[in-house]
């Protein structure tokens, strides 16, 4: 594996942040700016599930207008994150926080578009309350872990 | 006292010396802080969005804002004391860093925007609450919030950097005023 996360840092991408002044602070306020929003709109649609707000809205009303700002958040945070992870890519290799947060990550991911979604979407009726809280329960954990992770990255 | 002189001696007491010291203390109110924006900054973007009618455009807007006080309040509490824990371990350089003077510039426009924006178009929210797309000056308070918050979270970010600390300029320079140093500042370019 090694070998694979040299390559990454010897990339022309890798390379140019790492030569630049300003790249890597820029890149990292735009990840920064996509963490906000997307803990925007990941604990609107926990909350719900949880039942502690907007209990007069139907789940999946509130789902489908969280949805896009999630995913293209997340979206932004990876295509910020992949730069960032490539001027430092052995570091990372060497640092558990970054395996923490790759591991988190996946999992929140999948997660998110598979029992996460369909359960924010399916019809009200079809659920107990505390199946909704216990999948709420289980996103927030995960991409909380994600938070730390990637904060303790720039600590180790 | 002028202010530097009182960032001096805040420098000087033994609270401030700890924290700055500290091995975990300082890296954990950071982290606080940094997460803490999920918290309130994304919940304040939430509420823009739905200012600027881009999200939960069912939903009444004074739905939304019940609802996302809370724990906006809570959050921004956490923002307030992490940030002045984090300004309190290192006040001087703080003091004296241009970007930590322009994001407190921003965070007092931001409050000027949230307070004209509750003495004006939000008087009236009874003729637009339910509106999927607020009038217009409901709209720009929530662009400007949007803009400004997301300046605020780049400017706080780069604080961290040092490319245009005092003992780094001239005397004389623009930035070096700006920045608010003095003659002293530049022995440190003698004594790093």
């Amino acid at each position: 594996m090694l070998p694979f996360f040299q390559w990454c840092e010897n990339t022309a991408v890798g390379k140019g942040i790492r030569d630049s002044f300003w790249l890597f602070p820029t890149i990292e306020a735009v990840h920064l700016i996509g963490l906000a929003l997307i803990g925007g709109a990941v604990l609107i649609l926990n909350l719900r599930l949880l039942g502690i707000g907007f209990e007069r809205q139907p789940i999946a009303r509130v789902a489908r207008d969280a949805w896009p700002w999630l995913v293209g958040s997340l979206v932004a945070m990876i295509a910020t994150g992949i730069p960032l992870f490539l001027s430092e890519a052995v570091k990372c290799y060497y640092s558990p926080a970054f395996w923490i947060k790759m591991t988190s990550l996946a999992m929140a991911i999948l997660f998110t578009f598979t029992v996460h979604r369909r359960v924010a979407m399916l019809d009200e009726s079809r659920l107990q309350p505390i199946t909704r809280r216990v999948v709420a329960a289980i996103s927030l954990t995960l991409w909380l872990g994600v938070g730390i992770g990637g904060r303790w990255i720039g600590f180790s | 006292m002028s202010l530097l002189s009182f960032c001096e001696w805040l420098a000087s007491t033994h609270w401030s010396v700890a924290l700055h010291e500290s091995h975990l203390g300082y890296p954990l109110v950071e982290s606080i802080h940094v997460l803490t924006l999920c918290v309130f900054v994304g919940m304040s973007m939430m509420l823009d969005l739905r200012l600027l009618g881009l999200t939960l455009r069912d939903v009444p807007f004074s739905e939304v804002a019940d609802r996302l006080m809370p724990w906006m309040i809570g959050g921004f509490v956490v923002m307030v004391v992490s940030g002045a824990l984090l300004f309190y371990a290192i006040p001087v350089r703080s003091y004296q860093n241009i970007f930590f003077r322009v994001k407190m510039i921003l965070l007092v426009l931001a409050g000027v925007n949230a307070w004209v924006f509750q003495k004006g178009v939000y008087r009236r929210l009874a003729s637009w609450d339910r509106d999927a797309s607020p009038p217009r000056r409901a709209r720009i308070a929530g662009g400007a919030s949007l803009v400004l918050w997301v300046a605020i979270i780049v400017a706080g970010r780069m604080i961290a950097y040092n490319w245009f600390d005092c003992n780094t300029q001239i005397e004389g320079s623009a930035m070096y005023w700006a920045a608010g140093c003095t003659p002293g500042n530049l022995d440190d370019l003698n004594n790093p």
